[in-house]
């Protein structure tokens, strides 16, 4: 009897995530409590720059219910936060501390701690403290002039250069220059669940435990324990649900570590939410920057060398992520296309804003709307279209695998596989290009305001170095994964189990996967860069032909039948003979407890692996814009947009979609509603979900989302590319086309996000310099 | 601030005794006093929806609500849905058409178009997108959300035909 193992990987299956959360059962950060806990409530700074005189705590201490309040003369042992990500010598010194101690440098600094019996009293307490200051100058603008941030320290925290190739050389001989200045505005993920952290201190086994967790548990494991002088191994950190991530959660913040030094000291569990005031101030900002961007082409509009300088608005302090948006930044910028030689400085500046980390597409939202404006300016400079632009720019199938002299995040650039023109042609004809186009001429012939724009990008996913997974299943059939990577609520627990089940033969319902807890594997790289499924997954996949190898071994010593003949489908062994023995997995899993050692498997039905690697993989897409423009109002409906997206193979389809989908809607906020503003003095004005608007039902379309999977990656024997930032990253660069194209103006749009009052303004110039022309004439 | 009211909350047909300060938001009562943590908290102003229960058979934000407002008012939220193990027929629906991600702004959600749902199960999807809208979800783009919501509709109104 031969028994076919069911297909799992590339089958759009139901999550396993999902009951729980749709019954009310999940556990995020706020539905953690403990019997005896206090409230934390941060007093934050309400000056953007400024020097702290004093603090007058004593109203608030002499409040009934209040435990402790804290300024930075409490937390003087605890060191600045570390950088995490792209540490470059010089950066440390604009880390940030957990509470300000001299200076103020944006609102929303910590700048003391209350602990309360109550959130409602808590509050209430942190409204009694005064904080006298003396303002200082603010920076606003990355661009503006450096000035000091401390003695003899430049607000320009560094400058990155990369590059490649004779820049000179090719300037010299370009038959032409074109020069584009690009702004992209200050954004950020703004998940729905804001952030939390639950510190406890369990005395009688000296463990300091943290829930809250997400994105890089042992990392922050491993911070949290340095920072207050304890062995990681007394530290523990646990993942719950978690309501989002897009790259704002999950990193150590001020918060994080205050409520464990205040579990430590004052040895009552200490929970914090935070509201969503603080988190629009308080968590990481992002994308915010200026580039001044110039390419050489021949007379084809083929690119000689691009050179680019740009200043990246970093805010207040260095976090986490340190140089890492402006690196990605600086070496994806080339894209899909050849881009012969290449120069970029990247001026990261410190500002008075909050500080910046990566959000969704770090580097590659921005990078991407600078270099598909290059390439519509090129178009347009030479008089040929702006898809044959394209064409002759991108990098050919053949010439994969495809090396740039570049290093991002401690990797050299290769980009490993992809078909780009094909891709190309296969969106075209699935949104009808031709048809389109010709239906838009009607319709602006008309007197609409109507266009398309194209935009094509590289992703980069499955960061390395290694991931670890340890599978084992126990005597009543059930199987564990246990991984170092998390979740921010993406689907790993389905994904991993279903490359599990699939590789070992069991159903996928039966395996329950564990993240984010530190105390059950030894480290772990966390979930961020699109690595996870990449990472995690192959893991997984080695580590369960492992057990499943150990299982037909040792289910043949124990059954007595040849190897040859033994199958492991759907939990069971069985006999791909007529009428053999079958053994549950189970069954056999209790049989090695027992027996296994003398069988010469000492630790039963268990297997580990690691998979390691040290390059990425670079998924790619193609996305279409085709939408209106209201003269009078100056807002913008979308009404299609088509999104192509080579994902290497999709291990469920309808969770890469849902991927695409979402990052689709937050490329569109970040194109066209949110930024986060601040007036002269440094007081941002959008710190309310009222003020920073991101979209609704109403303003996402329905999306047509194209998966391809003609590249797989040849790094990992699956193929895997990551989904997670596809979606989001080429949304700004196809909408500025379109509402160029919409409005007939080559280069109109040079600044993301294209608000109603930005588009206004850019219609207003337009008609002024027709009524200037017609004068003239 | 000490200053407690004793009160009863009804939350799916139980009644919750508890003791709050009038200060206090219905969001926060049902999450800490009656320990129903299936209503999350977003915002704390109104706009993201994630809060949104059924109060005397109209969806309210919990968190522009004081608890001692509901008191005796038959409140409903995400834990009520199910019967048992068995799916309400929006929850099925949000499965089966990934309809969630991270899961957070669901209850909000769910308890939004039932609450609409009830009262006008003949409603035009137009109207109910309208309705949506006062939502916020940062994960699924909203398209897979508005397919289980069309689902669920048409199932409810061939349950009640």
């Amino acid at each position: 009897m031969s028994v076919a193992r069911h297909r799992l990987i590339g089958r759009s299956l139901e999550r396993l995530e999902d009951r729980p959360l749709l019954l009310g059962r999940g556990r995020f950060a706020a539905d953690v409590s403990f019997a005896g806990q206090l409230v934390m409530r941060v007093v934050r700074s309400t000056c953007a720059h400024a020097k702290l005189l004093s603090i007058d705590v004593s109203a608030a201490c002499a409040l009934e219910g209040v435990h402790a309040v804290w300024t930075a003369a409490d937390t003087r042992g605890i060191p600045p936060i570390d950088i995490r990500l792209t540490r470059i010598p010089g950066l440390e010194v604009y880390r940030q501390s957990v509470l300000a101690s001299k200076e103020v440098r944006y609102v929303g600094e910590p700048v003391a701690v209350v602990f309360a019996e109550d959130a409602y009293l808590a509050e209430d307490a942190a409204d009694l403290i005064t904080v006298e200051v003396e303002d200082l100058p603010v920076v606003l603008a990355a661009e503006a002039e450096p000035r000091e941030f401390l003695p003899g320290l430049s607000t320009e925290a560094t400058c990155l250069r990369k590059g490649y190739g004779d820049i000179e050389a090719a300037f010299a001989a370009a038959h032409a220059i074109v020069r584009v200045d690009l702004a992209i505005g200050r954004h950020s993920a703004v998940p729905i669940e804001t952030r939390g952290a639950i510190a406890r201190y369990d005395a009688p086994r000296d463990m300091l435990e943290l829930y809250g967790a997400a994105k890089v548990p042992h990392w922050n494991r491993d911070q949290i324990a340095r920072m207050l002088g304890r062995d990681p191994a007394s530290v523990q950190l646990y993942q719950g649900h978690v309501g989002g991530g897009f790259g704002v959660r999950g990193e150590l913040y001020p918060e994080d570590v205050l409520v464990c030094a205040a579990a430590l000291r004052l040895r009552r569990p200490v929970k914090w939410i935070e509201d969503r005031h603080e988190h629009l101030i308080a968590a990481n900002h992002s994308r915010e920057q200026h580039h001044y961007v110039r390419a050489a082409i021949d007379g084809n509009g083929r690119i000689l060398a691009i050179e680019d300088e740009f200043f990246h608005d970093q805010g207040a302090y260095m976090r986490t992520h340190g140089a890492t948006v402006p690196d990605l930044a600086a070496a994806m910028l080339g894209g899909p296309y050849r881009v012969p030689a290449y120069r970029v400085e990247a001026h990261i500046r410190l500002t008075n804003k909050t500080p910046a980390g990566t959000y969704r597409a770090p580097g590659r939202f921005e990078t991407t709307f600078v270099r598909e404006r290059l390439l519509d300016a090129i178009a347009h400079r030479i008089g040929i279209d702006r898809l044959e632009v394209r064409r002759r720019n991108l990098i050919a199938r053949s010439e994969m695998p495809y090396a740039r002299p570049l290093d991002v995040l401690g990797t050299h650039v290769v980009l490993d596989s992809g078909d780009y023109a094909g891709l190309l042609d296969t969106a075209l004809e699935r949104i009808g290009w031709e048809r389109l186009n010709a239906e838009l001429a009607a319709r602006r012939a008309a007197g609409e305001m109507v266009g398309a724009g194209v935009a094509m990008f590289v992703e980069k996913s499955g960061l390395g170095p290694f991931e670890d997974v340890e599978i084992s299943v126990d005597p009543q059939g059930d199987v564990e994964v246990v991984t170092g990577a998390a979740s921010l609520g993406q689907g790993i627990e389905t994904v991993i189990a279903q490359i599990c089940g699939e590789t070992l033969g069991v159903d996928y319902h039966a395996i329950r996967v564990i993240h984010g807890q530190t105390a059950r594997i030894a480290r772990g790289l966390g979930a961020f860069a699109s690595r996870a499924t990449v990472m995690t997954g192959e893991a997984t996949r080695l580590a369960a032909e492992k057990l499943r190898a150990t299982a037909r071994q040792a289910a043949a010593a124990l059954m007595q039948q040849p190897l040859a003949t033994l199958d492991l489908v759907d939990g069971v062994i069985v006999s791909t003979t007529a009428a053999g023995p079958t053994m549950r997995l189970g069954a056999l899993a209790g049989a090695l407890m027992a027996s296994g050692p003398s069988l010469g498997f000492p630790e039963g039905l268990c297997a580990r692996a690691s998979f390691n690697t040290d390059h990425m993989t670079y998924p790619y897409g193609v996305h279409i814009a085709v939408l209106r423009v209201d003269a009078e109002t100056g807002e913008v409906t979308l009404e299609r947009f088509l999104l192509a997206y080579d994902v290497g193979r999709a291990v469920n389809p309808r969770l890469v979609e849902g991927q695409l989908a979402g990052g689709f809607a937050q490329g569109l906020g970040g194109a066209l509603l949110e930024e986060f503003c601040y007036d002269e003095r440094g007081q941002p004005v959008t710190v309310t979900l009222a003020d920073y608007l991101m979209p609704t039902a109403h303003e996402v379309p329905m999306l047509e989302v194209v998966i391809t999977q003609d590249a797989p990656s040849p790094l990992n024997p699956l193929g895997l590319k990551g989904a997670g930032e596809g979606g989001a990253n080429a949304v700004g660069a196809a909408i500025a086309a379109a509402i160029d194209d919409a409005i007939g103006r080559p280069g109109a749009v040079t600044r993301l996000p294209v608000t109603p009052q930005r588009l206004r303004a850019i219609l207003a110039d337009i008609a002024l310099e027709r009524r200037a022309g017609s004068l003239s004439c | 601030m000490t200053n407690r009211i004793a009160l009863s909350l009804t939350i799916n047909g139980r009644d919750y005794p508890i003791c709050v300060e009038p200060r206090r938001t219905l969001a926060d009562a049902i999450r800490e006093d009656c320990g129903q943590t299936g209503t999350h908290v977003g915002c704390e102003h109104g706009v993201c929806g994630a809060c949104t229960v059924i109060v005397d058979g109209e969806p309210v934000r919990s968190c522009l609500m004081f608890a001692v407002q509901a008191a005796g008012r038959s409140i409903r939220t995400v834990e009520g849905l199910a019967q048992g193990d068995v799916l309400h027929p929006l929850q099925r629906a949000f499965m089966t058409h990934h309809g969630l991600q991270c899961g957070f702004c669901t209850p909000g959600f769910l308890m939004l178009v039932v609450g609409v749902l009830e009262r006008e199960p003949d409603i035009e999807i137009d109207a109910l997108v309208d309705i949506l809208s006062s939502n916020l979800c940062r994960c699924t783009g909203y398209q897979n959300i508005i397919k289980a919501v069309r689902a669920a509709a048409a199932e409810m109104r061939g349950a009640t035909a």
